[in-house]
């Protein structure tokens, strides 16, 4: 057993032992900060019956829409299906059991699993469908008891990481990527450079590369513009 | 509507701006009013949109739509965001609605049978925020009226809304009544579609 993370050639070597049934967290915010590789090596792969843990489980048929496209998720945990209609429509259908989550407390549990948290109260979701079959407890106000999200594997994306795994985020690109880097049991992170040691200086590290067990420099990325709006 | 929102906002605040109708507000307020806005993907200091040689497909608001940051800005991860909001550090938030009532009871995120949207970030924001205001068009398509005594729509949170924004004007939610604060110009009480006995 090593906490040292191992850097792989791509995608395909470091999804070497996915299965049918995973569950699989996926870092980013629509398509902001997608783990673009992971995501078609597993398309390619065809693995099946996968329970994603993602905020938006794809968008305008990307990301991870291209599993939902191809019958390859069963069932999702996000917080937000607007603008993903092959969701929609699969969650309607009955096809993909969807969980959804205030996205506070969707952040708070996948921490919450990688920090040894075993649970917490939050005020989100009080008196509406979220609390059905959960404690209610009066603090200074009615509060739920949620508890932590974790998965055997997460697909992260950064701007830069190295040999160690420690990552650095470009701008809003970070969003629960670290988190679910920590929530891993196996966090495969793909970056756009894969730099030395000691390229990122220690003071701008934004996730220790002890949560980190595989690394690949990813490549031919589209990192799609979803909206754009211009001055 | 975006401007009679950016009168209610103090000077030198927080803002957390909802998906929708509310992201407009980014184009319109004032720098000289200083208020730093918060977009709960990861950014607080959001300052209007970039150009189309300046926009990152990296920098985005919670709606996914291109933004520009000023200086001061900081980015952070998710549960740091909504620690902000549910923490109480966020001063104003402001969010779309499809029903609020008379109680200050929201909904917002879904229509059973038809059509689900999801919270997203609309349930930690109504218990954060020091002070919700929900934004939205007074009819709906059917043309009723959306300020209403009782949510029939699953709720996003109950008794968590403090002003709601129209096109008819602007209400605060003061015991079980729609108190009217102003109206648009050449608009009527009886224009307004909501029941006497709900108006203050």
């Amino acid at each position: 057993m090593t906490s040292q993370p191992k850097v792989f050639t791509d995608a395909t070597a470091a999804l070497f032992d996915l299965e049918d049934g995973i569950s699989l967290m996926s870092g980013g915010f629509g398509l902001c900060g997608i783990p673009e590789n992971s995501i078609h090596e597993i398309v390619r792969q065809g693995i099946r019956d996968i329970h994603a843990i993602s905020n938006n489980i794809g968008n305008s048929g990307r990301g991870l829409a291209l599993l939902l496209k191809q019958q390859q998720i069963s069932r999702a945990t996000c917080s937000y299906v607007g603008g993903n209609p092959d969701l929609e429509r699969q969650m309607l259908a009955g096809d993909v059991d969807t969980t959804l989550v205030p996205q506070g407390t969707f952040s708070e549990r996948i921490r919450a699993a990688g920090m040894g948290i075993r649970a917490f109260y939050t005020p989100a979701g009080a008196g509406t469908l979220v609390a059905q079959g959960k404690e209610v407890r009066e603090f200074d106000r009615p509060c739920i008891l949620e508890y932590p999200l974790s998965a055997d594997f997460a697909i992260i994306k950064a701007e830069k990481g190295d040999n160690y795994g420690n990552l650095w985020f470009k701008e809003t690109a970070r969003n629960f990527s670290p988190l679910m880097a920590m929530a891993g049991r196996t966090t495969v992170v793909e970056v756009e450079q894969l730099v030395e040691l000691g390229d990122i200086p220690a003071e701008d590290v934004h996730l220790p590369g002890v949560f980190v067990q595989r690394i690949y420099q990813g490549r031919d990325y589209e990192n799609v513009i979803e909206i754009p709006v211009y001055q | 509507m975006a401007d009679t929102v950016i009168d209610l906002i103090q000077p030198g605040s927080s803002l957390n701006l909802g998906i929708g109708m509310p992201t407009m507000i980014i184009e319109r307020m004032p720098p000289e009013k200083r208020v730093m806005i918060h977009s709960e993907n990861g950014v607080l200091g959001v300052d209007g949109r970039p150009g189309p040689d300046t926009a990152s497909p990296t920098l985005i608001n919670a709606g996914k739509e291109t933004i520009a940051v000023g200086k001061g800005a900081s980015f952070f991860d998710s549960a740091l965001s909504f620690g902000m909001i549910r923490g109480g550090h966020i001063d104003f938030c402001v969010l779309g609605g499809m029903e609020v009532d008379r109680h200050g009871n929201l909904a917002n995120w879904m229509i059973p049978g038809k059509k689900v949207t999801g919270m997203g970030g609309a349930m930690d924001l109504v218990h954060g925020a020091k002070r919700v205001i929900v934004m939205l068009s007074h009819f709906s398509k059917s043309g009723k009226c959306k300020l209403v005594s009782q949510c029939e729509l699953p709720l996003t949170g109950e008794r968590v809304v403090h002003q709601v924004v129209t096109e008819l004007g602007v209400f605060t939610i003061t015991d079980g009544q729609f108190k009217i604060e102003q109206l648009a110009p050449g608009v009527s009480r009886e224009q307004l579609g909501i029941t006497p006995e709900l108006l203050a």
